[in-house]
């Protein structure tokens, strides 16, 4: 296999390969970052890209490999959400409250592959404070879809999914609140996983709504998933919402038979609303499903409807609390002129936040507010149990929920330029999985109009590994996560 | 004015800082005096990413502190954030408990002139200390030391039942004792990690509703904690008998005028927006945690003054003072232990009499007393067993804390053994009457007041070391049998 | 519902943020979006349903009382705005 080809393949081929000593660290993360330094200025994927650290990385991981052959995934390249604290690097959030913030600390999950050897390529673009569907709302300029650059990758984890699918990355870290990496993996043609809720420690990873938030992975296929899925899941003392538990490795579970799997079909989510190009492509995956051994069972996720509302009362509440620590005071933006102390704060947040960010803020101290609490917040947080409780139900006739990611493919730039609330509606079929803290994973199923489509999985609460197998099987009878954007098809090597 | 004709309604909040190693929500020390920010890691300090997770001593003591004042421990609480901007508050919000507190009622027994009173508890709950603003020498900033912040405090809350400053302080300086009785704060108030704060207000004699309250900030001394509600008291009563309103409002108390004063009202008035912490899940406390926090309390003052009195037989007043404080008790037990057989009425009496003085002759604490438990007992056995005298054994005890040495080493070097051999007593008397055979006939005639010039006689001949019950019987039988 | 611009100004303050004129326009628009959005939530028959805050069951996770975190005070102050002999500085604070 040559260069070019091997870096399309994914993280087991690399593995192989550098296990084999047939190419090294430092060669693999030389032609990624040159990679880059082609694509960057249409696709822009990355907000930090720093080569002489990623191959100081990568030589490290060369001498890992040497010292203990045993070390099978050091030198494999990895594209990281510029949500995640990295010592050393920059870390930006995707805004200019952040624009010169270098990380005193890694975040978890940064740690956990650094402990592997995993070479960092960049720091991935993303819509501010991770708050967007289409990475328009980043600081740094929006993300490119690679299959279509008048397109958005999806948000808000976009520059991950865009570097993934332009093969500038085998995979990429990601997170997921309301479906932050399912739905830029789906309109990106790639695969992403959003764990269950505290299967991954959410420290260092700067929060946007911290029961929501969960990290997960951005790779090639679901096999590469499963195997990132294991290095970065496990109990931290460091986040009280991490739990300790003892599952198996999901790669380890990989092949299990899925023959007599019950699969969930919400009847709410295949009607109104629901683009036909990419109903008909959900529905013959699932018909695929059925081919494979698999059984569909119609059930009934009433409330789901009501996600979209409750998400925007209660992410917003959390996220005004949770960037009140932006002050200008011990790091970040501060505004060059103040008069005094209440200016200080107000100038430097009202210019170190963008428009999106400033809106969520508003709406979440007003949800919070006296007088409201109780009308918006509570019975936000009431409406979320009866969403959640759906799930349960719906656990009890079937093993998986399958679905779709979002109701269209990628749209053009701009298009909610004027109109931001009507971007959040899209979400409908990503936000509830969030609200109940189920995992849920996208794969690629199709082609609308020569743009990618995702089919969602949903787990029962810590199934990941039932959700790995079903999207490996679906991955080894058909092709489509294998689809590469012609318009990158060229880069050297 | 005329402070006869109102009445005045006091509730206190008090911060106890918990006595744990690291702070409430990181792994940073809690040590005091340490260099600016040096303490504050980046939980602290709020940076990016990081998160709280909850210390478990923290916990453990908010339980110990429910079961002695005899409250609800919840099996589930709520970690809420209080969110408000400052700079001493990093994340911009405090992480508190809001609607559902650890700590349910519960009540402490004060003790004031007018005698002894139940004042009930709201709630005690968990939160964390903010940091300090320091406002010289900045080029006219003000420079933000964060080590304070994340410190662990429990927040004790009343209801406002106290009735006067008296029954405030009283109240203060028994939750003082209880929080160091059962090792859940230092109590240190000079290095704030006990303050108060009080909710005062006044209204006429025999009104239902309650006048609007005021209060009163960081109050780190009993003192001043009467100080500033007397004035407290005094300015809203003129106020009101002038035709004025209380305001409801936060005042901070300045020793050095004596006065209470307006802080300038924060801009927002209060919109705190509560919610439950996202990143904290419910804290959830067993039965058996709590069970085995229960088998670890020492015994409370409430139980251990009640055994004082009906097991022991100790005065109530005794029994007050020696649980007043953790170490009074301690010390207490420790002698009583050590002296084996004597009578704990004895005992009483000389940690509250000899000992007390002493100590506060020398402005010590009991820890530091000159005379350990097991000196003291020594000495009480002796005079117990009638080696020496009572006034022989305020002497020794004089030499024991002055000088050091121990009691039965000192009564022999010192010949302090008292005189209980009859013939020696007998020769002795038997001399004095032979002496004063004018003192003899005149008490033979009926004059009982020359009996006291015989015995100081022989006091005064065995240099005090006569048994006096031995010496009075002795005494009289020669007098009377010539 | 409609917020007005006294609104969008009393949220702007409680989160201390500076809005421009125009931007405050824009706000009380997208802001009333949100709420006819939120506002949806009230047709729901919510009687008896426990509030859901944290998805799952678990409760939070306890630490034991150790220091584990050392001085790092030249790290940290290095992304700060403004330091001076270890304190961080703001415009003075009146109490």
């Amino acid at each position: 296999m040559n260069l070019s080809e091997l870096l399309n393949q994914g993280v087991t081929a690399l593995s192989a390969a550098l296990g084999s000593r047939e190419v090294s660290a430092v060669e693999i993360a030389t032609a990624y970052l040159d990679r880059i330094e082609q694509a960057q200025p249409e696709l822009n994927a990355f907000i930090t890209v720093d080569r002489e650290h990623t191959l100081r990385d990568a030589t490290l991981a060369d001498s890992m490999r040497a010292a203990s052959p045993g070390q099978s995934l050091a030198g494999i390249p990895i594209a990281q959400k510029d949500v995640f604290c990295a010592k050393g690097w920059r870390t930006t959030a995707g805004s200019h409250m952040l624009e010169n913030f270098i990380a005193p600390y890694d975040s978890a999950v940064v740690q956990q592959l650094n402990k592997q050897g995993f070479v960092t390529l960049g720091r991935a673009n993303m819509d501010e404070f991770a708050m967007g569907s289409s990475n328009e709302n980043s600081y740094f300029g929006p993300v490119k879809n690679p299959w279509d650059l008048s397109r958005v990758p999806g948000g808000s984890s976009g520059g991950s999914a865009a570097a993934v699918a332009a093969g500038l990355a085998p995979a990429a870290t990601g997170t997921d609140t309301g479906g932050s990496i399912r739905q830029p993996a789906a309109w990106c043609g790639i695969s992403g996983i959003k764990p269950t809720y505290g299967r991954v420690s959410r420290f260092g990873m700067i929060a946007y709504a911290s029961s929501l938030d969960q990290a997960g992975i951005f790779a090639r296929s679901a096999q590469d998933l499963a195997i990132l899925m294991d290095v970065i899941s496990g109990h931290d003392p460091r986040d009280a919402t991490s739990v300790d538990r003892k599952d198996a490795p999901c790669a380890k579970e990989l092949d299990k038979d899925i023959r007599g799997l019950r699969v969930g079909i919400p009847k709410q989510w295949f009607g109104e609303g629901l683009s036909a190009g990419v109903k008909i492509v959900v529905e013959s995956a699932i018909q695929e499903l059925v081919m494979m051994g698999c059984e569909c069972v119609e059930i009934d996720l009433p409330m789901s409807e009501q996600a979209i509302p409750a998400y925007y009362v209660i992410a917003p509440a959390e996220a005004s609390s949770n960037l009140s620590r932006f002050d200008g005071v011990r790091f970040g933006h501060r505004a060059a002129q103040y008069k005094d102390l209440a200016e200080l704060y107000e100038r430097s947040r009202g210019e170190g936040f963008g428009p999106e960010v400033k809106r969520r803020i508003l709406m979440g101290s007003y949800v919070l507010s006296h007088g409201y609490y109780d009308a918006y917040y509570l019975q936000a947080q009431r409406v979320r149990r009866l969403i959640a409780n759906d799930f349960e139900r719906a656990f009890m006739l079937c093993d998986v929920i399958a679905g779709p990611v979002a109701p269209t493919t990628a749209f053009p730039l701009g298009s909610f330029g004027a109109d931001p609330v009507q971007m959040y509606l899209a979400d409908l079929y990503t936000i509830p999985v969030n609200l109940a803290g189920l995992p849920a994973l996208s794969i690629p199923a199709g082609f609308d109009a020569g743009m990618p489509v995702g089919l969602q999985l949903i787990g029962p609460w810590w199934q990941e590994a039932r959700l790995l197998q079903t999207a490996h099987a679906f991955q080894i009878a058909t092709d489509w996560h294998t689809k590469r954007p012609a318009l990158y098809s060229g880069l050297k090597p | 004015m005329t402070r006869a004709n109102w009445e005045v309604v006091i509730g206190l909040e008090t911060h106890a800082q918990l006595s744990t190693q690291s702070k409430i929500f990181s792994g940073a020390s809690v040590a005091f005096g340490a260099e600016p920010n040096t303490q504050a890691c980046a939980v602290d300090l709020g940076l990016p990413g990081v998160l709280p997770v909850p210390n478990r001593a923290a916990v453990e003591r908010a339980i110990r502190f429910g079961l002695a004042v005899g409250a609800h421990i919840a099996p589930v609480s709520i970690f809420a954030r209080k969110n408000y901007f400052y700079p001493d508050l990093p994340k911009g919000y405090q992480i508190s408990q809001m609607e559902i507190p650890v700590v349910q009622g519960g009540s402490l027994r004060i003790q004031t002139k007018a005698g002894e009173k139940i004042v009930n508890l709201t709630r005690a709950h968990l939160e964390e200390d903010a940091g300090k603003s320091l406002h010289e020498d900045f080029q006219g900033q003000s420079g933000i030391d964060l080590n304070r912040a994340g410190t662990p405090l429990l927040e004790i809350v009343t209801e406002p039942e106290m009735r006067s400053s008296e029954e405030a302080v009283a109240y203060a300086r028994a939750l003082h004792a209880l929080v160091r009785w059962i090792e859940i704060c230092d109590g240190n108030m000079q290095e704030g990690s006990f303050r108060c704060d009080a909710n005062v207000s006044v209204r006429p004699l025999g009104q239902k509703e309650f006048g609007t309250r005021c209060e009163i900030k960081n109050l780190n001394s009993f003192r001043f904690l009467e100080r500033a509600i007397e004035f407290e008291i005094k300015r809203q009563i003129e106020l009101i008998e002038d035709g004025g309103q209380v305001v409801q409002e936060t005042r901070l108390f300045d020793p050095d005028r004596d006065e209470t004063r307006s802080m300038r009202s924060k801009e927002d008035a209060h919109d705190y927006r509560y919610f439950p912490d996202p990143d904290l899940p419910p804290l959830c406390i067993s039965e058996e945690w709590i069970a085995e926090v229960a088998s670890g309390m020492p015994e409370l003052p409430k139980s251990r003054r009640q055994r004082y009195v009906n097991e022991l037989g100790l005065r109530e007043y005794d029994a007050d003072l020696l649980t007043a404080t953790r170490e009074a008790g301690e010390y207490f037990e420790a002698l009583r232990a050590a002296a084996n057989g004597v009578d704990a009425k004895l005992c009483a009496n000389w940690v509250n009499g000899e000992l007390s003085a002493a100590i506060n002759r020398a402005g010590l604490e009991l820890a530091d007393a000159k005379v350990n438990p097991t000196q003291l007992a020594a000495l009480l056995v002796r005079l117990a067993d009638g080696t020496i005298s009572g006034k022989i054994a305020k002497e020794l005890f004089e030499i024991m804390w002055s000088e050091g040495g121990e009691a039965d080493a000192l009564i022999e070097s010192r010949g302090l053994r008292q005189i209980s051999d009859t013939g020696a007593l007998e020769g002795v008397l038997k001399e004095l009457i032979a002496k004063h055979p004018d003192q003899v006939e005149e008490y033979r005639g009926g004059k009982d007041k020359v009996f006291g010039f015989f015995v100081g006689q022989a006091m005064k001949a065995t240099q005090g070391k006569a048994n006096p019950a031995q010496l009075n019987a002795l005494l009289k039988a020669l007098l009377l049998g010539g | 519902m409609r917020f007005t611009e006294e609104d969008v100004r009393r949220v702007a303050r409680l989160s201390r943020l500076a809005l421009e004129p125009k931007e405050i326009e824009g706000f009380q628009q997208d802001l009333s979006q949100i709420l006819d959005l939120a506002q949806k939530l009230q047709a729901i028959d919510t009687t008896n349903v426990e509030p859901l805050a944290h998805p799952g069951s678990s409760s939070v996770f306890l630490r034991a009382d150790l220091v584990t975190e050392t001085d790092q005070r030249e790290a940290f102050q290095a992304v700060a705005p403004e330091v001076d002999r270890g304190l961080y500085l703001v415009p003075r604070v009146v109490e």
